[in-house]
């Protein structure tokens, strides 16, 4: 099982590292001082009943965290933070950070790397600076870009990967980015072409804390159900029938601001931007008095608008630190990891729950299982684009359907490029049959949620 | 309330440190305000402005600056707590920088109250810092009175005799302790607070007081006025499913001897009554009719008695809401208050909540049908209003002493009331008072938490013999697993525990060698630092009392002892 072949890999790599390893992680000033590393060695340097069964204390352990094991943090955020803080001081030292994002002014209440001044920054690099400057020797490197701006070869270089993100896209993103980096001889799964894939999420008093080991344990899209869904009221409502503060404010958004343009013709409703959220606010106001409605405040309209998830400093340290101790128990093979899904929640009391999430057989994203789409050959190209979003175990967003048709790529259907979907809206009513495809025939779909293409097998019901 | 010799002894020994930049000009005061509330809105959306100011007035001590108090504290200093003093009176050595990440190289050999107070302070200005460089035992022999300024004091690493006497001042002053360590992989808390009250609990997973089996007149009067049977389609579509189920209800109980639905058989009958409810088009085929789906689907939770919850009646119950006096707290007032309501115009119900869920309806109908409930919740409210007057003139109080507002926020929260009451640690260590049953009753499993509590003890009493913890160098740790044992034997048969503590957690705490790696240190960090949060501002409900985390198997559990 996946702990037995743990510690095979983890010898492996240390010794094909010097070939793999084209950084030179060598001979700086570390600035190590007596005694600096107590509290990790007694881990690493001592043999103890509840570890690993294959650990060996050992002194160069130390040496494998400071000098060569490398770590990808994704995201710089409230969990980044914690974790860039927690791995520095855990003897980790070739770290990478990842974060599209700059920093605003609500961010300070718990990423505590930042600063007022700091405002506007890009996350990346504040964070990294701060850490390096804080603890000697440790070298973070920051990358203010998307995870989608890199390919296999920059993922490929790391031993684990920790993400502290705040978008389910974008785990499934790494999580299929992973999947991609496996390889197979004979259908069996080589070991060390697996990074395990740690993830953490909290939103207000609530966490979670996962380890993957990509191809052996339960995804990200195995236990996709687990999310919950996004609450969007229905059309009718926010139209004709509100009821609450948050249907006015809905209102405003989605109908009033693209028919009035307060800001200019074109000009998009930023969240961000305190004068828009008051013309918002106002405008709710007004909608509210309308049918009586009470409760519309600047601070629910704001929350509205930027779908905003309350957060604080105590639950994102909670899940950093579970993530973090993890990441150690990999990387030096000194315990057992987690199996494989803790939850948190200290609302009443403190609770933590910790289970076993099991593999879906056949899981778009990691099983082997080729996937099929049934549909009766008369079927519209809609419904089909309907079950890639609505199917409760591939829920894509915007997914782009591709297919060899007479020998030739035909594009059947992409919408995240305006020109392209209208050119091919028109394929939606048509038939699978009309658009010339064939039973047993590949489908091949893109979508935000997976790096890689999807492949589907069409087979005709009628 | 300050004592002048503890004022002066402080002044002496604290240094307070001025990190704060002024702001003088009314203007740039407003502009902070504004950038406050930005700052904090992610977590005033959880706890509120008045939490939040209560944050801002609080005053919280950690003693010892080790990694685990400072990473409370970070998670104290960043939402905005008002004020933090540390008392610490060790010198920082190399090993506490290596895993404090408040502590650098050249803070070595520096007071370590004092490193770690710069670089806290400097994570949120808005927030005081003080040190104070000397022993909580020096403290407690010299100026005792020095904790009963604080709105918590929270120790972390004391050796056994010190942390109990700092236990019992804290107690008698009444100022709640929280006692934070972490040893190897293993967190631990204890709460130690008397009392503890908390009226805004806010539940997970409340449910909804909507009155359907005893509706009050004024929602008996709003159900008559409408009449489904002859309603337009669209008004019929459109009605509240709370209405649906009302005149549903009334029907069967006219027919079922004023009974409620209640076996499973029962709803099942129920739901297929409302069913049959939903118009059919010219083709007898049932319209989609989405607010008679929503009735159905409310029919399992919705037609739950009214009743007052075993807590809450027994806070009715309680000594403190039968004997008012002239000290008693708002809370015991609010409570007596809402147990004559209870009692007379309640007719042994609490008072009308007020909310109803959102719930497919045209926006008139649920308004109206919103208000009802509304109107009700302030016509409660008032009632308990004048209850609390009476009780405030008898102990004589003015009215005013408890606003409106807190009336009205207590009547909302009525049903969600909670009071956490911690044994003293003096109950808890004494061989007599000890909780024998609950930590015998936990070791039938010998992998509980609760073997890593009875470990900690034991290494607390190899502390006391051997001015040391066990496994602190490699050359110890063979010596040590004995002695630590022999320790293990000696606190089990002392407080006459028949338990079986395994070999291998001797062991495993003797590897430890007393180290706090920081993750762990971490996780209790954010842990410890959300039940300060809790305790401050009498919001969420707080843990009782001890806590273990086990970062080996990423488990935990919650002991009362």
């Amino acid at each position: 099982m996946a702990d037995v072949e743990e510690p095979e890999k983890k010898r492996r790599r240390v010794e094909e590292l010097p070939e793999k390893m084209a950084v030179d992680s060598g001979c700086r000033d570390t600035g190590d001082w007596e005694g600096r590393w107590n509290h990790v060695k007694k881990f690493l340097e001592r043999a103890g009943p509840f570890t690993h069964p294959d650990f060996e204390p050992s002194t160069e352990s130390l040496q494998f965290l400071l000098d060569t094991c490398k770590v990808l943090v994704i995201g710089a955020g409230g969990l980044g933070c914690e974790l860039l803080k927690n791995l520095a001081l855990s003897g980790f030292r070739q770290i990478h950070v990842i974060d599209m994002d700059t920093i605003d002014v609500s961010n300070l209440n718990r990423q505590f790397l930042f600063r007022p001044k700091d405002v506007g920054r890009p996350k990346a690099d504040v964070a990294a600076e701060f850490v390096n400057n804080r603890i000697p020797g440790c070298n973070v490197v920051p990358h203010f870009k998307k995870i989608q701006d890199f390919d296999e070869s920059f993922y490929r270089q790391f031993h684990i990967i920790v993400c502290g993100l705040d978008s389910i896209i974008a785990r499934r993103w790494i999580n299929g980015m992973l999947m991609s980096l496996l390889s197979y001889e004979d259908g069996v799964l080589d070991p060390s072409s697996i990074i395990p894939l740690l993830d953490g999420g909290t939103e207000g008093f609530k966490g979670n804390a996962r380890v993957i080991l990509p191809g052996m344990t339960a995804c990200i899209d195995c236990t996709l159900e687990l999310y919950p869904p996004q609450i969007n009221f229905p059309m009718c409502t926010i139209a004709s029938m509100p009821r609450l503060p948050e249907h006015c404010i809905e209102y405003v958004r989605i109908l009033q601001w693209p028919k009035e343009n307060p800001f200019g013709e074109g000009v998009v409703l930023d969240g961000d931007d305190p004068e828009h959220i008051q013309w918002v606010f106002q405008k709710s106001l007004e909608r509210a008095a309308e049918f009586k409605i009470t409760g519309v405040t600047y601070r629910l309209t704001q929350g509205v608008v930027k779908r905003i998830i309350p957060a604080v400093a105590s639950t994102n340290a909670v899940i950093a630190a579970t993530c973090a101790t993890e990441v150690f128990k990999i990387a030096s093979s000194a315990y057992i990891p987690l199996n494989n899904y803790l939850v948190f929640n200290d609302v009443d009391g403190l609770y933590t729950y910790t289970f076993e999430a099991e593999r879906k057989e056949n899981c778009s994203a990691c099983s082997q299982v080729p996937q099929k789409l049934q549909f009766s050959s008369s079927a519209k190209l809609q419904e089909v684009l309907d079950y890639l979003t609505e199917n409760a175990s591939l829920q894509m967003k915007t997914p782009a359907i591709t297919a060899t048709v007479d020998g030739k790529n035909k594009t059947l259907y992409l919408q995240t490029v305006a020109s392209i979907e209208e050119r091919t809206r028109p394929n939606l009513s048509r038939t699978l049959k009309e658009l010339g495809l064939a039973e047993g025939q590949e489908l091949a779909v893109a979508d935000v949620t997976t790096p890689q293409t999807v492949l589907f097998k069409l087979n005709f019901t009628s | 309330m300050f004592r002048e010799s503890a004022r002066a002894l402080c002044k002496r020994k604290r240094k307070r440190n001025e990190f704060k930049s002024g702001s003088v000009d009314m203007a740039s005061v407003d502009k902070g305000k504004a950038t406050k509330e930005q700052k904090y809105d992610r977590q005033l959306r959880l706890w509120g402005d008045h939490g939040q100011d209560a944050l801002e007035n609080a005053h919280v001590c950690l003693i010892n600056a080790s990694a685990t108090g400072t990473e409370i504290l970070k998670n104290l200093v960043l939402p905005g707590i008002g004020a933090f003093t540390i008392v610490d009176e060790n010198k920082v050595r190399g090993e506490d920088v290596g895993n404090n990440f408040f502590l650098t190289k050249s803070s070595i050999g520096r007071n370590r109250a004092q490193a770690a107070t710069e670089l806290l302070q400097e994570l949120n200005s808005d927030v005081s810092g003080n040190f104070v460089e000397e022993s909580p035992d020096q403290l407690l022999d010299n100026d005792p009175d020095f904790f009963h300024r604080f709105s918590l004091v929270i120790a972390v690493h004391l050796p056994e005799s010190t942390l109990l006497r700092l236990a019992a001042f804290v107690w008698g002053a009444g100022v709640p302790l929280l006692v934070c360590r972490t040893y190897g992989l293993i967190g631990y808390m204890r709460l130690v607070v008397k009392e503890h009250t908390v009226v805004e609990s806010h539940p997970d997973n409340a449910l909804e007081d909507l009155r359907l089996d005893h509706p009050f007149p004024e929602l008996k009067k709003h159900i008559q006025s409408y009449d489904l049977e002859n309603m337009e389609k669209r008004d019929h579509s459109h009605t509240p499913w709370i209405i649906v189920m009302a005149k549903y209800l009334e029907k069967w109980r006219s027919e079922h001897n004023k009974q409620m639905p209640k076996s499973y058989k029962e709803k099942e009958a129920f739901r297929e009554l409302i069913r049959q409810g939903i118009r059919k088009n010219e083709n007898g085929v049932p319209e989609d009719e989405e607010n008679f789906d929503e009735a159905i689907k409310n029919v399992n939770t919705a037609l739950n008695p009214t009743k007052i919850s075993s807590g809450v009646e027994e806070l009715l119950q309680d000594e403190n809401s039968k004997n008012i006096k002239a000290q008693t707290s708002s809370f015991w007032l609010l409570v007596r208050a809402l147990k004559e309501f209870v009692e007379k115009e309640g007719q042994g119900s609490l008072p009308v909540r007020g909310t109803i869920p959102d719930m497919i309806a045209d926006s008139d109908k649920f308004i109206k049908l919103q208000n009802v409930y509304r109107e009700k919740a302030k016509e409660d409210a008032t009632a308990v209003s004048n209850h609390i007057s009476a009780l405030l003139q008898s102990v004589g109080r003015l009215p005013e002493s408890v606003s409106e507002q807190e009336i009205r926020l207590f009547c909302k929260s009525s049903a969600f009331l909670r009071v956490v009451r911690c044994r003293s640690l003096a109950e808890e260590y004494s061989t007599e008072t000890i909780n024998k049953d609950e930590i015998s009753s936990c070791m039938d499993n010998p992998d509980s938490e609760m073997v890593l509590y009875l470990m900690l003890r034991a290494v607390d009493k190899f502390y006391q013999q051997h001015g040391r913890y066990p496994g602190v160098y490699n050359y110890q740790v063979e010596e040590d697993i004995g002695k630590l044992k022999s320790c293990v034997n000696s606190f089990l048969q002392e407080n006459g525990l028949a338990v079986n503590v395994k070999h291998d957690y001797i062991h495993e705490f003797c590897r430890y060698g007393a180290v706090e790696p920081h993750p762990v240190a971490s996780f209790v960090g954010g842990s410890a630092a959300q039940e300060a949060i809790k305790i401050i501002t009498h919001q969420f409900v707080p843990f009782n009392n001890t806590f273990i985390y086990n970062a080996m198997a990423q488990t935990s559990a919650t002991f009362q002892l």
